[in-house]
């Protein structure tokens, strides 16, 4: 089976994440709301997922891909949290808009 | 002909992480970003990594967004009623957007691979088996802590969504 490395070649992979993470970055600054600001996060850890996997095909060697299931299993516990956070906030504030969370603020 | 199913894939896996982000009701978001989601496992596929791939589409369309979507309809968020950002805050996240993806780009494009040729070796790396292996042999002690890393975020995802009693 020949590889997609040959065909395609890394550099458009890099570009690719790359885009995806500035995505990423641009939802967590652009929207209020704070579930869309979790997705965004996500879209974010799996840019550097395609990424690892990329590098892993590039070098041959099965530990990026062992990596990925490590950053797949920190994710799910991060949004297992994040989301029982989300409805804390949401029963004490009638809402989840991030810029109604001021009571830390100095 | 592989080219163009990446070019394809890489369209979708883009547009609908942009349209994540732009559209309104947050249950369209939610769809888009699992749409995202299977293209990204497409990129798997093409990889020729099947295991990582299904588990791709297990963990994040299968769980993670199934949790967000129980969370926006627990909410109530299903209506487009969100107030925007002020228009100056708007404004700066793109051109942080823009700036943030021209330097890595830039970078990106005038840096020079270390390994110019990228050379089929013809072992075996990626298979079920080889993936097993590697996991529970070099990597067992990170393994056995992301177990205790999903105990302990169980726990407190119970222990944060628990009903307060307020004492009285």
């Amino acid at each position: 089976m020949e590889n997609i490395l040959q065909e395609i070649g890394i550099d458009n992979y890099i570009y690719l994440a790359t885009l995806l993470f500035c995505i990423g970055i641009f939802g967590v600054l652009y929207r209020r709301n704070a579930i869309v600001m979790f997705m965004s996060i996500e879209i974010m850890l799996n840019a550097v997922n395609l990424l690892l996997v990329a590098f892993s095909t590039y070098h041959q060697d099965a530990a990026g891909q062992v990596f990925v299931f490590f950053s797949m299993a920190v994710a799910a516990a991060e949004v297992a949290v994040g989301l029982a956070i989300l409805v804390a906030v949401f029963r004490n504030h009638n809402g989840i808009d991030i810029d109604n969370l001021k009571n830390l603020k100095g | 002909m592989i080219t163009i199913v990446f070019y394809i894939l890489s369209a979708i896996t883009l547009g609908t992480a942009f349209l994540t982000i732009l559209s309104k009701n947050p249950i369209h978001s939610a769809i888009y970003l699992v749409l995202c989601f299977f293209s990204i496992a497409g990129h798997y596929l093409m990889f020729n990594a099947q295991f990582l791939a299904i588990v791709h589409i297990i963990v994040y369309s299968g769980a993670i967004m199934i949790l967000m979507l129980f969370t926006i309809m627990l909410m109530n968020l299903n209506k487009e009623d969100e107030r925007h950002k002020p228009i100056l805050s708007r404004i700066a996240a793109v051109v942080s957007f823009c700036l943030v993806a021209f330097v890595l780009l830039a970078t990106f494009i005038k840096a020079q691979p270390a390994l110019r040729e990228y050379k089929v070796s013809g072992q075996d790396y990626q298979s079920i088996q080889v993936l097993g292996k590697v996991l529970l042999n070099d990597y067992m002690v990170p393994f056995e802590f992301a177990s205790v890393l999903l105990l302990v975020s169980m726990i407190g995802a119970v222990l944060l969504s628990k009903k307060e009693h307020i004492n009285s």
